[in-house]
């Protein structure tokens, strides 16, 4: 029943945001615009989360795997990519990543404060 | 076959092949670099697309009977508010090395995609589609449909760069001497997303909690402006 509850709210989120990606025009997904007006909310009403609402996102969090599986068997069936497009892809996909993780690694452990605080 | 029966089959192939998938993950945990390369996301989908290659059913029927999944990622990014509302304190507190590191991570990830995929010859529509390639699939695809890339192409980037991610990050930071595990889930959750949050929360909780902190901020930042971006590049 809890689960039912917390699902209802996290689509209702999502109707209202894909209504006003709708009626707006805006270039936004619905369900990030749907995302912020939840966030907003939580952070506005000042209480705990309820749990049922925790609890429904964390399963649903938990089985994202499950969800993207039918669009990533895409992938094998892209009729429109030629060959050449592999290479590019693949090597912007590794050496992007790697300099990514590199640098904002390296920048954020110049950012932090030392750990003083530590329990 | 009706298409009711069909569509009841399809939807089972999807749970099937994600069972499988899941104990194949299962079996490897003792191997940390082949555990990585056997995530749900790579060996799922090559069952699923070998099973369909087999029985001659084209990708557009397999997709149509399950469109509930489509559904649920949309539901499943609004619950991203979640996990980033009861994380928000550590941003009052850690505001500065955690909002110019998002900053920096989500746009150097975005730009350097682009570039090394132009000198190597990518066309526009490559491009655009391995914009979104840091933001976790349900934005990803989200956007990419938005701006005009190949949403196919977005999911398959996505999952191989965090993949990729998840892989090399923890050879990067040993190799940094970084051990301080806020660090490894932040980048790793702005690099990697949920892929590499999902082995963040392998490390510790904390790490789990910061990995989720920074693939909910990643996303929300390049869901807000990306497609801006590509509108005022490409008109």
């Amino acid at each position: 029943m809890n689960l039912l509850r917390g699902l209802a709210v996290l689509i209702l989120f999502q109707g209202i945001g894909e209504g006003i990606s709708h009626i707006t025009g805006i270039p936004v997904p619905g369900p990030v615009i749907g995302m912020v007006l939840l966030f907003l909310a939580l952070q506005f009403s000042h209480t705990e989360t309820p749990a049922w609402l925790g609890r429904t996102g964390h399963v649903l969090i938990r089985w994202l795997s499950l969800m993207f599986l039918p669009a990533c068997t895409g992938l094998f069936f892209l009729p429109d990519i030629s060959s050449s497009q592999w290479l590019p892809i693949a090597g912007a996909i590794v050496l992007a990543t790697l300099l990514t993780l590199l640098l904002s690694a390296l920048l954020m452990q110049k950012l932090m404060p030392a750990e003083g605080h530590r329990p | 076959m009706t298409t009711w029966m069909a569509t009841i089959l399809l939807l089972a192939l999807t749970c099937a092949a994600f069972a499988a998938a899941l104990w194949l993950y299962r079996v490897n945990r003792g191997r940390p670099t082949l555990q990585a390369l056997m995530h749900p996301l790579v060996t799922g989908p090559l069952m699923v697309s070998a099973i369909l290659v087999a029985t001659h059913i084209d990708y557009d029927q397999y997709r149509k009977a399950n469109q509930l999944f489509f559904f649920l990622l949309g539901t499943t990014t609004v619950a991203l508010a979640i996990p980033l509302h009861q994380q928000f304190h550590h941003i009052s507190r850690l505001s500065k090395p955690l909002i110019i590191t998002l900053i920096f991570g989500a746009s150097f990830a975005v730009a350097s995609a682009l570039a090394i995929a132009w000198l190597l010859g990518g066309s526009v529509e490559t491009l655009i589609s391995l914009a979104p390639k840091s933001v976790t699939t349900p934005i990803a695809l989200g956007l990419s449909e938005k701006i005009g890339g190949l949403p196919a192409l977005t999911a398959g980037v996505v999952v191989f760069t965090g993949v990729v991610g998840a892989v090399l990050g923890p050879l990067i930071f040993r190799w940094l001497g970084i051990t301080d595990d806020r660090i490894i889930g932040f980048v790793t959750g702005i690099c990697a997303h949920g892929v590499g949050t999902t082995r963040a929360f392998e490390i510790s909780a904390r790490c789990g909690a910061f990995a989720s902190l920074g693939l909910g901020m990643t996303g929300a930042l390049t869901a807000f402006s990306l497609p801006w971006l590509v509108i005022f590049f490409l008109d």
